[in-house]
């Protein structure tokens, strides 16, 4: 039974889960909705302002609905204490904890899927840079978005006000690639900078923390 | 069973509380046929101390009720047999090994709680557990087995959150076995599971029993396991008070004797069923 076999049937198992109660998805469409609509009508930039706040508010955006999803992943392996079942069987932590982490990865896509052309919209945004830029910028933030949310959930879960614990953990760990994301995607839409810098310091994050996430998940799982 | 100080004794403990057997057992001998051993074993939550130094040594092949009051470190016991809780103090060997989860795949544990997804039918539940334990060939075959096993249909669609408290017992207890474990870890198998359904699971569980699997049940039902029980393990106060081979008389029920007991007789309202008929050993 090897690593990758297990995470496969994990997260197959999750995505079934999601599509039949949607809780996540909901939940992250809903906030983050939200945010564009009540944000548009707040400022009201000019297309030029659009373009500077935009890599800002798009990713804050994401950010706060992603910690929603990352919440409801780890609650329902609580319901019924399902976990134990895992964890009383000998398929790997690390599986389970790619799995989560992946599965995340596809919600929180999705939800980026989605929310995009809304913000073209309501923020009458025009990328003067090369828009793959954008995408590769998406990928590398949206998983260093959730592989530290994945693992500080893990944590804050069995914590009793949960909800509070994890934005409390994960926000300020999420600063330098928070930072990288925006100047990133502010570059791109601008057109004034090249994102490399941004993009290097994305993919290091990313390397660094999936690999002591990696590493630490079988300790957090079976913590008491 | 071989174990030292902790035989089990054909003497009822009556109050197990304040009794001579109450005292920590000292260090059994080793035993190479051991496929449980426990050496004061102390687990405190906190400042609360909910096992004090239990020592025991169990052979396989049978099938062991764990008893006591509320609180008397019963689940605590299955779970740190389990692999769920480290002991404070003291080391425990299951299977011949101390590394819990070199030995994990010959292991079944069934919690308190269901331990199930409730948005997913039971085939779909067991189907992922199993895979979990490796199992891949034939592995529908083996779900349907155990879910038949237990006494349900394994074309039931929906979900297991809209079962019954009892089904979901059942399909617990089906997802504990459905790797075809050598020792079996039960909490409380009973509860919420109407007579003769706890009647049937306890049949269940002599036979794989007679099969050599070895079983450990926490229950407050013991009277249904009457029959098929060899041994119980009586706790007290996070101790091992006594050691008692079959069920403890004072626990048997009292109506077991009588030819002529009903249903109607005994005031059962599922809570409490009798014993399983046949299956003495």
């Amino acid at each position: 039974m090897t690593v990758m076999a297990v995470a496969r049937r994990t997260l197959a198992k999750d995505l079934r889960l999601e599509w039949r109660a949607k809780d996540a998805v909901n939940s992250m469409l809903f906030f983050a909705l939200l945010v564009v609509v009540i944000f548009s009508f707040s400022f009201d930039p000019t297309a030029e302002e659009s373009r500077r706040i935009a890599g800002g508010l798009v990713w804050v955006a994401f950010l706060f609905a992603a910690v929603v999803a990352l919440n409801q992943t780890w609650a329902r392996e609580l319901r019924n204490q399902v976990l134990d079942a895992y964890r009383v069987s000998p398929a790997p932590a690390v599986s389970l904890f790619l799995a989560k982490a992946v599965g995340n990865f596809i919600l929180v896509s999705v939800l980026e899927l989605l929310m995009t052309p809304l913000f073209v919209i309501f923020y009458n945004l025009r990328s003067v840079g090369p828009v793959y830029q954008l995408l590769l910028i998406a990928v590398l933030g949206t998983w260093a978005l959730v592989v530290n949310g994945t693992f500080f959930a893990a944590i804050s879960i069995r914590t009793r006000s949960r909800e509070i614990m994890l934005p409390l953990i994960l926000f300020p760990i999420s600063i330098p690639a928070l930072l990288a994301m925006v100047d990133a995607t502010t570059s791109v839409l601008t057109g004034e900078a090249s994102p490399r810098f941004w993009l290097q310091l994305l993919a290091v994050y990313d390397l660094v923390f999936t690999t002591v996430c990696v590493a630490l998940f079988d300790t957090v799982i079976n913590a008491e | 069973m071989k174990s030292s100080a902790s035989a089990p004794t054909d003497a009822a403990p009556g109050g197990a509380v304040n009794t001579p057997q109450q005292t920590p057992v000292s260090r059994p001998p080793v035993n190479a046929r051991a496929v449980v051993s426990l050496e004061g074993v102390v687990r405190h939550f906190g400042r609360f101390a909910a096992l004090r130094g239990v020592t025991a040594e169990v052979d396989a092949g049978r099938l062991f009720l764990i008893l006591g009051e509320n609180g008397a470190g019963k689940s605590t016991l299955l779970r740190i047999m389990a692999g769920l809780l480290k002991p404070t103090r003291g080391s425990i060997t299951m299977l011949g090994s101390t590394d819990l989860r070199e030995v994990a795949s010959r292991m079944g544990y069934m919690g308190h709680a269901p331990l199930l997804y409730d948005e997913l039918s039971a085939m779909e539940n067991l189907r992922y557990f199993a895979g979990l334990y490796g199992i891949a060939q034939g592995i529908d075959t083996r779900c349907q087995a155990a879910i038949r096993l237990v006494g349900l249909d394994p074309e039931l669609k929906r979900g297991v959150g809209q079962y019954s408290q009892g089904m979901r017992q059942r399909i617990s207890l089906a997802r504990a076995i459905v790797h075809d474990p050598e020792l079996l870890l039960l909490d409380e198998p009973f509860s919420n599971v109407d007579v003769q359904s706890a009647r049937e699971m306890a049949r269940l569980l002599g036979n794989m029993r007679d099969e050599g699997k070895t079983i450990f049940v926490v229950t407050h039902q013991p009277v249904v396991l009457e029959a098929v029980a060899d041994e119980s393990l009586l706790l007290s106060a996070g101790l091992l008070a006594a050691r008692e081979r079959g069920l403890p008389e004072y626990m048997k029920f009292p109506y077991s004797q009588r030819a002529d007991h009903t249903d109607a007789d005994k005031g059962n309202d599922g809570a409490c069923p009798g014993p399983v008929e046949g299956g003495e050993r």
